[in-house]
């Protein structure tokens, strides 16, 4: 089945049709330009300090300055480097990598090129989450092609560069999207995240310098080095130009893929391009970035859609992943299925995740059901507090926050719980 | 021996793409589970030769990861997704649904043990909630009904 978005823009325009999943279809609109021209013409130097110039901010849920990661790969160092592009895309509500390697993996792997280029990496290893066998094999494809026309191999393009890239499977973790689990997992071990520093750039991949990106990061490279920095700076907002891929998911009437400027305010996605709640009800909250980012309340939703406005809100784009519950949602089940999910993915590493995640879902449960006592609620606040900031990775923070977001804005939602001993919410989704 | 010689080809073609030989475990099990259903413990001690490692370290990344089996399975997995978009979309209602209509045990299994039945975390399909997966095969925009045809159709 084609999956096309409802908006399209840059990235996205080309998604409907299927010549385009192929190496000519993909050349027909000027694929591969770019590249030749890094390649071939611009300083390795050159092309970094360009993405760096564009402002280009890494899609994967971070927001980091892809520019300047790329320049952390150490000078005069001998040894082989690698890049590393994280597919392992899980965050639930996050869709746009899949979409993205379905309908355009030869876009993303010239993006590969041009990065590789400009670290000096020999290899790429395309980590892509296991379940997505489908978008796994149409990047085998891409590949396959690419390969066969010299753009990948010894000589790329005639050049003398020599780049490689190897596709890995993961097997169900989500901690694997953490790019140090998934440097863990890509060498055969248990995706368990390592200690920073050292970072990817001096240790990563099998101890070489490594950047990581993700599939969407990859995907804007191209663009930029063919339309310009100033071009890309035009879409956006100052601080974060381009577009993305906002996948809108639950109580929509169209939930879809848009791919619209950072800066785009919520409430244009919700209402305009997803077209509102159906069934005239209203909405309650929406998640705006993946199920890590906190939630915003039916009143918020006049925030522009870049970080340095949703951080004013207490919370962040993320993976773009916007989820909308209207006003039938109990928001105490939402906390059961988000503090479900985060207890079962902990890998286990750090006491405050390992037993926090644990204790919050046990108490969401005992709140949900009626059992929960007033105290509750400030306990859960103080075994968030104490998962924040203080383990190995950030896995526990993105457990820490939904459910402080959902405290903060349907603090009352628990206290009916509490005190009604039942849930009030008889229309909510069912658990 | 478990792992046959074809296997073994593979196994060291994949080798050979990473620096190290275990960066090839995790596409290893894939294939020798695809081959033999689930990793028993004497294929692991088999992969562990292969790649010079301990019999214990092929287990524990058998272990940590969902997608890797360490016991027989039923010939199928269904696997709804019940992550929060999903479910605001009437996954779980599908859920029960569908364990109602095949009558499968606590643990998710059919009587006949041919399916297992089991939810899963977000499968990145959230426009299209709500939806289950079938082996590799992803089935998108279903309700209940769509989702027992599904099932019934299986062999």
């Amino acid at each position: 089945m084609l999956k096309v978005p409802y908006v399209t823009n840059y990235l996205s325009e080309h998604f409907a049709d299927d010549a385009f999943t192929t190496l000519e279809g993909y050349e027909r609109e000027g694929g591969y330009t770019a590249a030749r021209r890094a390649i071939h013409e611009m300083e390795p130097a050159a092309v970094i300090e360009l993405i760096k110039d564009s402002g280009l901010q890494g899609r994967g849920g971070a927001g980091f300055s892809t520019g300047l990661k790329w320049s952390f790969m150490p000078d005069d160092d001998e040894r082989p480097r690698y890049l590393v592009c994280n597919a392992d895309e899980s965050e639930p509500g996050s869709f746009k990598d899949r979409i993205l390697l379905e309908r355009g993996s030869h876009q993303m792997l010239e993006g590969i090129l041009i990065a590789a280029y400009a670290v000096g990496a020999e290899k790429t290893f395309v980590y892509v989450r296991g379940e997505y066998a489908y978008p796994a094999d149409c990047l085998e494809r891409a590949l396959r092609e690419a390969r066969a026309k010299g753009y990948l191999g010894e000589n790329v393009m005639g050049s003398g560069f020599s780049h490689e890239v190897v596709v890995t499977r993961g097997a169900g973790a989500y901690i694997c999207g953490e790019e140090t689990g998934l440097l863990e997992s890509l060498e055969g071990k248990k995706g368990q995240p390592r200690k920073k520093p050292p970072f990817p750039a001096q240790y990563g991949a099998f101890g070489m310098p490594t950047t990581v990106n993700n599939v969407e990061t990859f995907s804007h490279v191209p663009h930029i080095l063919r339309r310009g920095v100033d071009w890309f700076k035009g879409i956006g907002t100052e601080k974060s130009p381009g577009t993305t891929l906002f996948g809108i998911s639950g109580h929509v009437a169209r939930p879809g893929l848009f791919e619209l400027p950072l800066g785009t305010p919520l409430s244009e996605i919700v209402f305009e391009h997803a077209g509102g709640v159906p069934g005239g009800r209203k909405v309650k909250g929406v998640i705006p970035g993946g199920m890590s980012m906190p939630i915003l309340p039916a009143g918020e939703l006049d925030v522009p859609m870049a970080n340095e406005f949703l951080r004013e809100r207490k919370t962040m784009l993320g993976t773009g992943g916007v989820m909308v519950m209207d006003e039938t949602t109990c928001m105490v089940r939402a906390a059961c299925v988000i503090t479900y999910f985060f207890r079962d993915e902990s890998c286990g590493q750090c006491t405050q995740c390992r037993e926090g995640t644990g204790w919050m879902e046990k108490m969401v449960r005992r709140i949900e059901r009626g059992g929960g006592e007033e105290r509750d609620l400030d306990i859960l606040l103080d075994v968030a507090g104490k998962m924040e900031g203080h383990t190995i990775c950030a896995f526990s923070d993105a457990a820490a926050w939904p459910v402080q977001g959902l405290l903060r804005h349907f603090r009352e939602d628990f206290e009916r719980h509490v005190h009604d001993g039942k849930c009030p919410f008889p229309a909510s989704f069912e658990l | 021996m478990v792992i046959g010689e074809e296997v073994r080809v593979e196994i060291r073609d994949l080798m050979s793409r990473y620096p190290t030989k275990r960066g090839a475990l995790l596409p290893a099990l894939h294939r020798v589970q695809r081959e033999l259903g689930h990793i028993a413990s004497d294929t692991a001690g088999e992969l562990a030769e292969l790649f010079e490692i301990r019999p214990i370290e092929v287990m524990e990344v058998v272990s940590f990861y969902n997608m890797f089996h360490a016991t027989p399975q039923p010939a199928h997995h269904v696997y709804v997704c019940t992550n929060l978009p999903c479910s605001l979309r009437g996954a779980r209602g599908m859920f029960k649904g569908l364990a109602t209509h095949l009558g499968v045990d606590e643990r998710g299994n059919s009587e006949d043990g041919r399916i297992h039945l089991g939810h899963e975390e977000c499968l990145g399909a959230c426009a299209y909630a709500p939806m289950l997966r079938i082996g590799e095969h992803y089935h998108e925009n279903l309700d209940l009904e769509a989702a027992k045809r599904l099932v019934d159709e299986l062999d």
